[in-house]
């Protein structure tokens, strides 16, 4: 079973690997965890990236598959940042919708997300 | 309220991601489709060489059916082009009401053909050969490294092709509108691939050749591997042309040949920036690129070994044994000269000593003749016949073989940067290389250039820097593989030579190109363009069912009918070698699975459902058909040569005969009465394969 989710984070880190040289953009390794089905927020995603780069000091905006592997294989095993079910999400937006009217305006919403 | 919002942050950031995962996917499958298709061209050349060196015709007919395949594209004597350019004598009826030419061009000539185009009209067969013959005679002038000055012009704009799946109006339109006229300050540099893309190669070539003339001194086109009467073939401008010009369509095809090696080989900006179609090797060198005569290499793709030689007595490339000959005979020059027809009668059977002496004769008149040209006149080279092709200056100079000359044009219109270090040969393309960085920072030092800009691959965002920022791809035909895959751009280069992009996406719904910031792209046209993508992909497993079946079966050792998911993407990987990435995409590929098994056996039927197949055409014969109908296509076009569209019963089978040989296939005799019998024959004997082709939806061009 490792091995199969090994595999599949290769697969995805290499989506994204446009050199072809086993490196991706830091700022797309937010876009590879989520590929894969986790939820973090910004927070875990920069927690991630600090175990990741623990490792080896400057990697100047890269992640190094050999780093990311190891580190990705656990999250996933521990099914870390696992997605929420679909009830909790609209609790959520509930929670937002002050006015009970069964919807929320673009506006409120922008607000929101931006207050953080 | 707080956490609520980040729980829907989340959320969405999760959705956004997972849009750009497929978006990135989606682009991976159309990439490795297209260079699969253009590997195809390889095993094209494996075909032919298979023919050459191993294949012993059983009898004469099939060695003069071999041969024709052969005779080289012909090179044509000034005289016999004036005959085929004859447009003088063709008349224009007076119910025709589309544009008619007047020669000098006027812009407004332009514009009234772009009206016609966008009304669907065709511009006359004479006014086509007309503007050919007049660019033509404008190309011949012309150096084959264009130098363009930003002290004259202010402003360079170099573009890729930009026309793709839209309208040509729409692009051509929105280009120039967005970007002004070209004028003396604002020159164009179009950097090839104007054909083969789409059913409107025709318009886009006579627009441009139209801008062309009518702005000689600011618009600058540059030759792309597609502007190549082999590759026309395959990819479908010869097609087009035929289609629209069923009376004039020989001799505006040939035309199109002649024009197009008459197109510059690149352009310098400032002696600082080269713009070249493809990219570089390690062995450009920009000197003999200079010299070279570029209208000889009509096709870069031609078969460049013949053992046989040619019925008439023209020799586009030399054997590798009779080069030493030659050289024996302590002339270099020998391969580079054509033949004049009366000089000599070439041997007709490949008697190897005959042919070299002969050859060696030949080639001594040759010089000889130049030896005496030279004596006489000092200029004109103008008037010298296009048959005695060594320029007065190229016979005191150190000669470069045929071979030397073709991989330098090659390697200019074929090759791709690659990350890594070093030059190798480009085997997917099947020609040009891959350049590493090293190889860049070489090339400029030696040549003291800034950087270079290519074109000939697709890039998402339009363009793309490599190299340290050396080299710049820039592809301006947005939704090149389906609407929505990508933008194109273009890039403008002012006096101080620091690239402006401008970036677009064409909208289906606007009739202008929106110029866009970088946005969100929308779910729909994500899915259009995965759907599309995904069609693709489905029938390239079609295709290959009889090596995935055996690849499945090598991980079902009970003989379950079933494998697991992983496996699944391991044996798909090792049959199709397209390097994706199966475990992201197979929840598209696969519907319904039980507990993480796939029975493969009832996938693969699924898969031959959807494409419509022919019940009583044996299975593995579809399979052969489907996997390698773009060179079935090629193929039977080279051997339509008049282009008819048909080719003779006897044709089609020797064709099918040779085929299968080569490919080591199976292939009864009724198998391929069974194909026969399920085309309708129109005339007496002679096979449409364009209906051949159709019935089996063979007609899809590569992307």
């Amino acid at each position: 079973i490792v091995a199969e989710i090994e595999k599949k984070i290769t697969e995805a880190f290499e989506v994204f690997d446009r050199e072809s040289n086993k490196t991706v953009d830091v700022r797309e390794i937010g876009c590879i965890i989520r590929s894969l089905g986790c939820f973090p927020n910004e927070a875990e995603v920069q927690e991630l990236l600090a175990q990741v780069n623990m490792e080896v000091e400057e990697q100047g905006g890269f992640i190094h598959l050999e780093q990311f592997l190891p580190v990705m294989t656990k999250v996933l095993l521990e099914r870390r940042f696992w997605p929420i079910p679909e009830d909790v999400i609209l609790h959520a937006f509930e929670a937002l919708d002050e006015n009970k009217c069964g919807y929320i305006t673009k506006e409120d919403l922008v607000k929101h997300l931006t207050e953080e | 309220a707080f956490k609520a919002a980040v729980l829907i942050q989340q959320w969405y950031r999760r959705y956004v991601a997972r849009l750009e995962m497929r978006r990135r996917c989606t682009w991976r499958i159309f990439q490795s489709i297209e260079y699969a298709c253009e590997q195809d061209q390889i095993k094209l050349h494996n075909f032919f060489s298979y023919l050459m060196d191993q294949f012993t015709p059983s009898s004469s007919k099939e060695r003069d059916f071999i041969s024709r395949m052969f005779i080289s594209g012909e090179s044509y004597k000034e005289a016999e082009l004036e005959k085929c350019c004859d447009y003088e004598s063709i008349e224009v009826p007076d119910s025709y009401t589309g544009p008619r030419l007047s020669f000098p061009l006027l812009p407004d000539h332009a514009t009234a053909l772009l009206e016609a185009f966008q009304q669907k009209q065709q511009l006359h067969a004479r006014y086509v050969l007309n503007l050919l013959h007049e660019t033509r005679k404008h190309l011949k002038q012309l150096p084959n490294i264009s130098h363009v000055s930003t002290c004259y012009s202010e402003e360079v704009t170099v573009c890729g092709a930009p026309w793709g799946n839209l309208s040509l109006l729409t692009s051509t339109c929105s280009l120039l509108l967005q970007n002004g006229l070209p004028s003396p300050s604002k020159s164009y540099v179009f950097n090839g691939d104007f054909v083969d893309r789409g059913k409107q190669s025709l318009e886009i070539l006579i627009i441009l050749f139209a801008f062309l003339l009518i702005y000689p001194k600011e618009v600058h086109l540059n030759r792309g591997n597609h502007e190549d009467h082999i590759v026309n073939l395959r990819y479908g401008f010869t097609k087009e042309v035929m289609q629209k010009y069923k009376v004039h369509g020989k001799k505006i095809l040939r035309m199109f040949q002649n024009v197009f090696c008459w197109l510059p080989l690149a352009t310098l900006i400032d002696q600082k920036v080269l713009i070249i179609h493809g990219g570089i090797s390690d062995t450009t060198d920009l000197n003999m690129l200079e010299k070279i005569q570029r209208d000889k290499f009509i096709s870069v793709l031609r078969m460049k070994k013949k053992k046989e030689s040619s019925r008439k007595p023209e020799i586009q490339a030399i054997n590798g044994e009779s080069k030493s000959d030659t050289e024996a005979a302590g002339n270099e020059a020998a391969p580079r000269l054509s033949l004049q027809p009366q000089s000599a009668q070439a041997p007709s059977t490949a008697n190897r000593l005959e042919f070299s002496r002969w050859l060696r004769q030949t080639v001594q008149d040759q010089i000889d003749t130049c030896r005496r040209l030279v004596d006489i006149s000092e200029s004109e080279p103008e008037e010298l016949t296009y048959s005695s092709m060594v320029s007065l200056k190229d016979v005191d100079e150190p000669c470069w073989t045929y071979q030397e000359e073709w991989k330098q044009i090659l390697d200019i219109l074929w090759s791709d940067p690659m990350p890594q270090e070093g030059c190798r040969e480009n085997k997917v393309r099947g020609g040009g290389c891959y350049f590493g960085p090293d190889v860049t920072e070489k090339f400029l030092e030696k040549y003291s250039l800034q950087f270079l800009i290519r074109s000939h691959e697709c890039k998402q965002e339009g363009y793309e820097f490599c190299h340290n920022r050396k080299v710049l791809t820039i592809f301006s035909a947005s939704n090149y593989y389906e609407i929505g895959s990508n933008r194109g751009a273009y890039v403008k280069l002012g006096p101080d030579l620091i690239p402006h992009f401008v970036q677009y996406q064409a909208n289906k719904t606007a009739h202008m190109l929106t110029m866009t910031q970088r946005q969100g792209i929308p779910v729909a046209r994500i899915s259009r363009v995965e759907e599309s993508a995904f069609r693709a992909l489905r029938e390239k497993l079609f295709a290959h069912t009889s090596a995935l079946i055996s690849a499945f079966k090598a991980y079902d050792g009970d003989n379950t009918g079933r494998i697991t998911l992983s496996n699944w993407a391991t044996a798909v990987e090792s049959v199709l070698r397209l390097g994706l990435p199966w475990r992201m995409l197979r929840p598209q590929l696969v519907r319904s699975t039980e507990d993480g098994m796939l029975e493969y056996k009832s996938w693969l039927d699924d898969l031959a459902m959807e494409q419509r197949s022919r019940e009583h055409i044996q299975s593995s014969l579809l399979e052969v058909i489907y996997r390698n109908r773009s060179n079935l296509e090629t193929i039977f076009r080279i051997i339509d040569r008049d282009h008819s569209g048909l080719i003779s019963f006897e044709e089609f089978q020797q064709t099918w005969k040779l085929f299968s040989s080569h490919m080591n296939i199976e292939l009864t005799d009724d198998g391929i009465d069974d194909l026969v019998r399920s085309i309708d024959f129109n005339k007496d004997g002679n096979i449409d394969f364009n209906e051949f082709l159709e019935a089996f939806r063979l007609v899809k061009q590569c992307p």
